[in-house]
């Protein structure tokens, strides 16, 4: 078996008496998915900015097989992720400037997301809710990462334009051979990508097994909890 | 059975002229709950407001809106006022906004309860904490004293289904009460609510974007599209067999636990915004059902409770 992508071991995260991180430790092999599932507040996010370095972890390790640049977070609010006053020109030509590609990507950059060129004037209060995720989506991509990880891609937004996001998602990864860390408090959400599973609750992983596994003989009561909550509200 | 609410063919304009609400009937009857689901913007909150009678000044409102037979729309303001502290609630789509943040929770409810139900302070402080224990607060006492900041957003919610249950009301519209909670809390409260409708006799309006919602807590469904309630029914028959291609595309676009390994039927596009909205069939350039006729009109098709508006339904 070949080195995993990325490896993580140990990893604490406190901010003052808060400790939100509680000693995860995880792998992430190449091109599978891995869905992070845990109600707000138990530091799926506080994870997500440590592994990608925008928040120093107190202790543990991180290993990522690759250029850090290689490595990116889709942040989970589209609407703070977007500077307002930014066109989605200026938003994309950001990150190709740091990696020293050139702009005349953007094009086939919108494309790969579904979206055409006469975007690029546009501001965000401009953009649809689906739109600017897409835009969020294709920064990311800008500098060709091995590993996403992406925090509640498609929480605002509303289960048609989510459809839309999550096969766009299902394709790029299939076409670029991407590895996805999805994270989500919605399990249907998460299972419907993931290959694995991976349960946290107040700063811990719970469960982390094949996504069938997870779903079907969960181990930990607190999975059943949520695949109970998540049973109630399907159709 | 008559209804507790009935709306019939109400039409909501906003002060510059923009419809947002068009045409739009449904009852709401006690000891039930009407599940009114769409995307974001189709006019959810807008109808709820315009029952209410809290759309913003300058907005014009038509149709009918009766509670017990009595008419909302033409009723004087004294008397909505009256209505909304006694028979009529509604708890409101920002929970952030809606609890004061320098009021601790027992004493906003306790407010109520002395200019409506002109209880002396003191017996209105007790009510407040009995209606937060009715809400399944532990600890009732306790977080009556508390702001609101210091609970968690599950307990919040509970707090202001307290607060609307204050006057008894025998009507209650709650707008998207569980969208920014965990799925956890959310079943608690959606069984929070149900309980409240089957043991009071509640008339519950329930508006989600979120059809899981809709199936776990309602009884009938309306589904609300761009202004207009395109199919409307039992929630059983319309989640098993939706005649309407709008109802059935959210249906089939939601990712499930089985779902994995298999590509989601997106419903491409979004919703026309306010004032780009199209003659006949506002659905039509979305739908893949779409004939020439969707152009130029919408039919009736059904009457009382099982209601649609489409020329060319799924399952024909
Ligand atoms: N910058 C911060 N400063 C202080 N506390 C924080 C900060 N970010 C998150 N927290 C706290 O850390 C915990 C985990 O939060 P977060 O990682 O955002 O969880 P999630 O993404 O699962 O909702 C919470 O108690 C939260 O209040
Ligand atoms: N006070 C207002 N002024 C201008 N536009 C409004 C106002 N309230 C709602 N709208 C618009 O009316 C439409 C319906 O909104 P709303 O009733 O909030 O829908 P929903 O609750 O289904 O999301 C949207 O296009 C929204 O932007
Ligand atoms: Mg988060
Ligand atoms: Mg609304």
């Amino acid at each position: 078996m070949s080195a995993p992508l990325l490896s993580v071991s140990g990893l604490h995260v406190h901010y003052g008496a808060i400790h939100a991180v509680r000693g995860v430790s995880f792998e992430l092999g190449r091109s599978e998915t891995l869905g992070l599932v845990g109600e707000s507040g138990c530091g799926k996010t506080s994870l997500a900015r440590a592994l990608v370095k925008l928040t120093r972890p107190s202790s543990g390790t991180v290993r990522f097989d690759g250029p850090p640049r290689k490595l990116q977070l889709v942040f989970q609010d589209p609407h703070a992720a977007l500077d307002p006053r930014m066109t989605v020109r200026a938003a994309l030509a950001e990150p190709l400037d740091i990696a020293g590609l050139p702009h005349a990507r953007m094009p086939e950059l919108l494309e790969a997301v579904g979206l055409g060129p006469e975007l690029l004037p546009r501001l965000p209060r401009e953009l649809s809710a689906g739109q600017r995720q897409r835009i969020n989506i294709a920064r990311a991509l800008s500098v060709e990462p091995t590993l996403l990880v992406l925090d509640e891609p498609v929480s605002a937004l509303d289960v048609s334009v989510q459809a839309q996001v999550l096969n766009l998602l299902s394709e790029l990864q299939q076409r670029r051979g991407l590895t996805y860390l999805l994270i989500s408090h919605d399990l249907a959400v998460v299972s419907h990508l993931a290959t694995r599973i991976a349960v946290m609750r107040e700063g811990e992983l719970v469960e982390l097994g094949p996504a069938e596994q997870v779903i079907v003989t969960p181990q930990h009561p607190y999975t059943r909890a949520l695949l109970e909550a998540a049973a109630r509200l399907a159709l | 059975m008559s209804a507790l609410l009935e709306v019939e063919r109400l039409c909501a304009e906003l002060p510059g002229g923009a419809r947002v609400v068009d045409e739009v009937s449904f009852s709401v009857f006690a000891g039930r709950s009407l599940g009114l689901v769409g995307e974001s913007g189709c006019g959810k909150t807008s109808a709820a407001l315009a029952v209410m009678r809290l759309l913003p000044d300058g907005a014009v409102t038509r149709g009918s809106v009766k509670l017990s037979g009595e008419s909302l729309l033409e009723a004087p303001e004294a008397r909505i006022d009256e209505l909304r502290g006694s028979q009529l609630s509604m708890i409101f789509q920002e929970p952030a906004t809606a609890l004061n943040p320098v009021l601790t929770v027992g004493s906003q409810i306790a407010e109520g309860l002395t200019v409506h139900q002109r209880l002396k302070p003191r017996a209105a402080a007790a009510r407040a904490v009995e209606l937060l224990s009715s809400v399944g607060i532990a600890d009732a006492e306790v977080k009556a004293r508390a702001y609101p900041h210091q609970l968690s957003g599950g307990m919040r919610q509970r707090a202001l289904i307290a607060a609307a249950l204050a006057c008894a009301p025998r009507l209650l519209i709650a707008d998207e009460p569980t969208t920014a909670l965990d799925v956890t809390v959310q079943a608690q409260i959606l069984s929070l609510l149900t309980g409240l409708k089957r043991e009071r006799g509640l008339g519950l309006l329930l508006i989600t974007h979120d059809l899981g919602v809709v199936s776990a807590a309602c009884d009938d469904v309306a589904v609300m599209y761009a202004g207009r309630i395109v199919e409307q029914g039992p929630v059983a028959e319309v989640f098993s067999s939706p005649r309407h291609p709008y109802t059935a595309a959210l249906l089939k676009a939601r990712p499930s636990l089985q779902s994995r390994g298999h590509p989601l039927e997106a419903l491409l596009g979004q919703v026309p915004p306010l004032g780009s909205r199209l003659e006949g069939c506002r659905f039509r350039p979305r739908c893949s059902r779409a004939l020439e006729v969707c152009a130029v009109k919408v039919p009736h098709v059904g009457e009382g409770a099982r209601r649609y508006e489409c020329h060319h339904p799924v399952g024909t």
